[in-house]
């Protein structure tokens, strides 16, 4: 744990996206029709979702030793991680529809990539709303750990399998190809790379600050 | 036929005038080079240093409150 508190991550993290900012505007993209220099979403938009599961993997992680050893501070751990999962969550929705609109010609176009991130977001909706419905902490805590382990599973099913499955416009999906071989050259990678580890340890950074605030207030509240 | 092809030819004179006066109104550094879209990356990295700054000074702050305890 003593991990959380170090600088060098922090400071890794934030060299790293300022190397993607500047570098994922500067090299040289692809040209692909449609796409055009959309293709430069990649840096972005994807890293929202690498974030995410990021934060949302380590939540599970910790609801498991919860209920293994049944100390508070997991809890916390978890909570926290899938709070600013959620977050990250909102942004890789929301960038999501700004590049369909120019290049598949809606917002939301009910494709089965987005529809299943929405379901998915409400699975994680849920899991807030169980959270605040619960007043005895660790009746709260147990119950949201369990729901938690259960909800993970089914949010990597709805996002990276089932859309898979049935055509999709999604890259990656029913037929169409992800960035792999055809879209993403290795000029893309030495930027997409560097992005995703970036933004996945940001995102661990706002999760920790936040859990070491609410650390504080449930000490706050354990003496009074 | 005569008058046409002066006219051509004035017309030519014409428009290389106009290159050349386009060519003098052009004075491109570094920032308005390629449809000026360093200064869209300044702008993105002003706003991401500030937010890391923000998140580092959070971070600080936080830490003088966990050795208060």
């Amino acid at each position: 744990m003593k991990f959380i508190y170090q600088t060098w991550w922090k400071v890794l993290a934030v060299l790293l996206i300022f190397y993607t900012l500047i570098a994922g505007f500067l090299l040289d993209v692809p040209h692909l029709p449609i796409l055009h220099e959309t293709i430069r979403n990649v840096y972005f938009h994807v890293p929202m979702w690498m974030a995410m599961f990021t934060v949302f993997t380590i939540s599970v992680i910790y609801s498991i030793k919860y209920l293994n050893t049944g100390k508070e501070e997991y809890d916390l751990i978890a909570v926290e991680c899938v709070n600013t999962g959620t977050f990250f969550y909102v942004l890789g929705l929301i960038t999501g529809m700004m590049w369909a609109k120019y290049t598949w010609g809606e917002f939301w176009s009910n494709d089965p990539k987005q529809n299943s991130a929405a379901i998915a977001f409400l699975l994680y909706c849920a899991y807030a709303v169980l959270r605040n419905s619960i007043d005895e902490e660790q009746k709260r805590a147990k119950i949201s750990a369990i729901y938690n382990i259960f909800a993970f599973p089914i949010m990597v099913v709805l996002i990276m399998v089932l859309p898979r499955m049935t055509d999709s416009l999604h890259p990656g999906n029913g037929g169409n190809p992800a960035f792999g071989k055809l879209d993403m050259d290795n000029h893309m990678r030495m930027v997409f790379y560097p992005a995703c580890i970036g933004w996945c340890f940001t995102a661990l950074w706002i999760a920790t600050v936040r859990y070491r605030i609410r650390l504080i207030e449930y000490k706050k509240n354990e003496i009074n | 036929m005569r008058k046409i092809l002066f006219l051509a030819l004035l017309l030519s004179a014409y428009v290389s005038a106009f290159a050349q006066q386009n060519k003098q109104v052009e004075m491109a550094d570094v920032m308005r080079s390629s449809g000026k879209i360093y200064v869209v990356i300044a702008v993105i990295v002003i706003v991401f240093a500030g937010l890391a700054i923000y998140l580092f000074s959070i971070d600080r702050r936080l830490k003088k409150i966990e050795k208060e305890k």
